[in-house]
C-alpha cells in the first residue's frame, strides 16, 4: 500500500482507490447482493413490500425445478431443459471457439511476420466496431432461406433445396462463436507470443512433430491464456441475449431469454433474480473447473 | 557415429544483404571445429543453414557426403544447442533430456535408463526430477548438452553456449565440453566470438568477418600465421605498424614506419604460399605484445627502436606496458609479472627489441576493431 502511494503520488492513488472501491461496492457487490436477496423473496406489488408477507422463501427456485410454487409432482422440464441446453451449448461454442482461434492466434504470434500480423489483428477488430445486434442480423441475412449461403450452395449445385440454417440452430451456433472470438484470440495470442521461439525450433530439432510440439510445448505454455479465453467466452456466451434473440430457431430458447421475460414481460423481478443467480453460479463453477483442469491460479487467468 | 560436414559455396541473403557469402569449408568427422568472428558476422546464420532451419540462398550443405537440401532439421543427423539454450521450462530435467526419445516413441523405462546415463555423463546424477529453473547456469548448460546428445547425433552444433556464464564457469565448461567431445567422439561445430574459447577447445578454427571466411586452420597456425590484417588483430592481440616496403631480401621484408626501419617475414597468403611484396607497397607490420622485449645485453634482436612509456597496467600474471612512439603510433607489450619494471615510469624512454622472425608483414587492410 505504501509503495503504491509512493509510486503513483497521493492524488492519483486516492483516485484509484476511490474508483476501485466505488466500482466494486456500488456497481458489483451491492446490486448482486440485492438480487440475491430479491431472489429469496416473493413477488409482491409495491404496496406490500416490507409488510408481513415479505419473508424469505424458496418459491422461485422451487418454480425453476418443479414448475409450480406449491406442488412438487412434476418437474419443470421446459426451464431445466433450457438451462442445460444453454450451458451445454455454451460449452460446445467455447470448445469450437478455442479450436478455431488457436491456429489463428498461433499464426499471428509465431508464424506471420510482424507486419501481416498487425494487419490480421486490425482486420479481426474492425468488424467488431459494428454493434452486436447488427452483426447478428447480418448473419441472419446470410443464413436465411433465400440468403446468400443458400443461394451460393444451390447455384453451385451442391444442394437441391434450401437448408433451414435457422431452424437447425446452425445460425445460432455460428453467431455465438463469432460474437466473442476476440476474447478468445487475444488471451491466446498474448500467451503464445511470450513463448521463446527457440523452444519451437529446439523441439523441431529434437525430432518432434508439429502436433507434439503444440501438445508438449505450446499448449502447456499457453494454458493460462487458454483458461482465460475459455472462461470469458463461456460466461459471455451463456449470458448472451442479442444473438440468441435474433438467430435462434423459434423453438430454441436461451436461458437469458427466460430471465429477460421474468424481469420485463412478467414483471417478476424476484424470479428473474433467482434465474440470474442460477446462471451466475454455474458460470462461477465453470471458472473454478477450468482453473482446476488447467492447474492455473486466478492471478494467472487475469494476467 | 560421427560425420563430416562440407559447406560448398554457401551464401545466405536477407533482402540484398549477405549474412553469409560464398563460404566453403570441409569439417572432418570427429573434429572440434569452431567458427570465430565478431558479433553479427553471420555465425548463427551459418549454423542455422547447417542444422536446416534456413535454406542457403546459394550453395550446398553436405553431411557424410549427402546433400541436405530439402531435408528438415528434424531429419538431419545434427543437434543444435541454442544461444539461449531453449530448455523447456515446464518439463523436469529428465523430461528435457529425453524429449527427443519421447517423440520417437521410446518406452518410459528405456527413457528413464537413458536419462540416467546422460545425467551421469554431465555429472548431474540424481537431479533429474528438478525443474530447469532450480539449476545453476552451468548445470543448465550441461542439461542442454545432454538433451542434444540424447538422440546420438553425428554432429553437434553449439551456438555460443557459454556466453551467458561468468568467466570462471566459462573456463571450467571449456574443459568439460572438450572432455565430453572426446568421450562421445562426434563432430562438434562450435560458434563463438571469444577467441580464447575457440583456441583452447578447437582442433581447427575458421575466422569469419562480415559473412565471409577469412582463414581456416589449426589454432596455432591461425595465431602464428594470420593471412589477413583482420585475423592478425581479431585472434589474440597485435601491434600494427603502418608503413611502406623499402626493400625485399629473400623472405625478409624491410618496412619503413614513421622513420624507423623494421625487418619482418612476409605473411602467408594461404596454406602454401607467402604474400610477395615489392618496394613502395602499403603494408602493415604485426608484432605481438609477448614478442617485444626491453633491450639489454642478453636480449638484442634484429629490430630495435625507442618509445616513451605511457601507462603500465597490472593484469595479474602479466604487466602490460603501453608506449607511444610518436603522435599516431602507439604499442603495447607484456612482460611476466616477475620482471622488474621499477625503473620504467611515465615518459621514460625505453629501448625495445623484437625478432624479425616473430613479426609479419601483410598488405594493408581492415583491422578488427573491438
Ligand atoms: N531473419 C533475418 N532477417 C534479416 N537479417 C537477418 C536475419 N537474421 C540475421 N540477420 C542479419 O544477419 C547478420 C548475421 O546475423 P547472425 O545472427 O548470423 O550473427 P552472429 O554472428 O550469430 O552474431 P552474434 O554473435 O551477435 O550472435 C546480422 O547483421 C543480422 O542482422
Ligand atoms: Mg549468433
Amino acid at each position: 500500500m505504501n509503495t503504491f502511494y509512493k509510486k503513483n503520488g497521493p492524488l492519483i492513488s486516492t483516485y484509484f482507490i476511490i474508483a476501485i472501491v466505488f466500482w466494486l461496492v456500488f456497481l458489483i457487490i451491492i446490486p448482486q447482493l440485492y438480487m440475491l436477496d430479491l431472489s429469496f423473496r416473493p413477488n409482491l406489488p409495491p404496496l406490500l413490500r416490507g409488510g408481513p408477507d415479505d419473508v424469505h422463501t424458496l418459491v422461485h427456485y422451487k418454480h425453476f425445478i418443479f414448475g409450480s410454487e406449491t406442488s412438487q409432482d412434476n418437474y419443470n422440464y421446459v426451464d431445466i431443459g433450457v438451462f442445460f441446453n444453454t450451458i451445454i451449448t455454451a460449452i460446445f461454442v467455447t470448445i469450437i471457439n478455442l479450436c478455431f482461434c488457436y491456429p489463428i492466434a498461433f499464426y499471428m504470434a509465431k508464424v506471420a511476420n510482424p507486419k501481416s500480423a498487425r494487419l490480421l489483428i486490425v482486420s479481426l477488430i474492425i468488424p467488431f466496431w459494428i454493434n452486436e445486434l447488427l452483426r447478428s442480423f447480418a448473419l441472419r441475412i446470410l443464413f436465411a432461406g433465400e440468403g446468400v449461403i443458400n443461394n451460393v450452395l444451390i447455384g453451385s449445385g451442391l444442394i437441391d433445396s434450401a437448408i433451414n440454417f435457422i431452424a437447425l440452430d446452425i445460425a445460432l451456433y455460428t453467431g455465438l462463436t463469432y460474437a466473442y472470438i476476440l476474447l478468445m484470440i487475444f488471451p491466446l495470442y498474448n500467451a503464445i507470443e511470450s513463448l521463446d521461439t527457440n523452444q519451437l525450433e529446439a523441439a523441431k530439432d529434437l525430432g518432434s512433430s508439429t502436433l507434439r510440439t503444440h501438445w508438449r510445448i505450446v499448449i502447456p505454455h499457453a494454458k493460462a491464456g487458454i483458461a482465460s479465453g475459455c472462461t470469458m467466452v463461456f460466461m459471455l456466451t451463456a449470458g448472451a441475449l442479442a444473438t440468441p434473440v435474433v438467430l435462434s430457431s423459434p423453438n430454441t430458447y436461451w436461458f437469458t431469454q427466460l430471465i429477460y421475460q421474468w424481469f420485463n414481460m412478467n414483471d417478476n423481478w424476484s424470479r428473474g433474480s433467482a434465474y440470474s443467480i442460477l446462471l451466475l453460479s454455474v458460470s462461477v463453477v465453470f471458472v473454478l473447473l477450468m482453473m482446476r483442469l488447467f492447474k492455473v491460479k486466478i492471478g494467472e487467468i487475469i494476467r | 557415429m560421427s560425420a563430416d560436414v562440407e559447406l560448398q559455396n554457401i551464401s545466405v541473403t536477407f533482402g540484398n544483404f549477405y549474412a553469409a557469402k560464398n563460404v566453403s569449408v570441409k569439417i572432418r568427422e570427429g573434429e572440434f571445429f569452431s567458427f570465430l568472428g565478431p558479433s553479427g558476422c553471420g555465425k548463427t546464420t551459418l549454423l542455422r543453414a547447417i542444422s536446416g532451419f534456413l535454406n542457403p540462398s546459394e550453395g550446398k550443405v553436405l553431411i557424410s557426403g549427402q546433400d541436405m537440401a530439402g531435408i528438415g532439421p528434424n531429419k538431419r543427423p545434427t543437434s543444435l544447442i541454442f544461444q539461449n539454450l531453449a530448455l523447456f521450462p515446464l518439463m523436469s530435467v529428465s523430461e528435457n533430456i529425453v524429449f527427443s526419445l519421447e517423440v520417437r516413441g521410446v518406452g518410459k523405462l528405456e527413457r528413464q535408463k537413458r536419462a540416467e546415463e546422460l545425467l551421469e555423463l554431465i555429472a548431474l546424477s540424481g537431479q533429474g526430477d528438478k525443474k530447469v529453473h532450480e539449476l545453476s547456469g552451468g548445470q543448465r548448460q550441461r542439461v542442454a548438452i545432454a538433451r542434444a546428445l540424447a538422440i546420438e547425433p553425428e554432429v553437434l552444433l553449439l551456438d555460443e553456449p557459454l556466453s551467458a556464464l561468468d568467466l570462471k564457469l566459462r573456463q571450467k565448461m571449456r574443459t568439460e565440453l572438450r572432455a565430453i567431445q572426446k568421450r562421445v567422439g562426434i563432430t562438434f561445430i562450435y560458434i563463438t566470438h571469444d577467441q580464447g574459447e575457440a583456441l583452447t577447445m578447437s582442433d581447427r578454427v575458421a575466422v569469419m568477418n562480415e559473412g565471409e571466411l577469412e582463414q581456416v586452420g589449426l589454432c596455432d597456425d591461425v595465431y602464428d600465421y594470420p593471412h589477413t590484417p583482420f585475423v592478425a588483430t581479431f585472434v589474440g592481440e597485435n601491434n600494427a605498424f603502418y608503413g611502406k616496403v623499402t626493400s625485399v631480401q629473400n623472405d625478409l621484408v624491410n618496412v619503413e614506419s614513421s622513420g624507423i626501419n623494421f625487418f619482418a617475414k612476409a605473411g602467408k597468403k594461404d596454406e602454401n604460399s607467402n604474400h610477395s611484396f615489392s618496394s613502395g607497397d602499403d603494408v602493415i607490420l604485426f608484432i605481438r605484445p609477448e614478442s617485444i622485449f626491453i633491450k639489454n645485453d642478453n636480449n638484442k634482436l634484429d629490430n630495435t627502436f625507442t618509445a616513451k612509456v605511457n601507462t603500465i597496467e597490472f593484469e595479474g600474471n602479466l604487466k602490460n606496458i603501453y608506449l607511444k612512439m610518436n603522435s599516431d603510433m602507439s604499442l603495447k607489450f607484456s612482460v611476466p609479472n616477475a620482471v622488474d619494471t621499477s625503473e620504467l615510469s611515465n615518459n621514460t624512454d625505453v629501448e625495445l627489441t623484437f625478432s624479425s622472425q616473430k613479426a609479419i608483414v601483410l598488405p594493408k587492410g581492415a583491422l578488427a576493431v573491438d
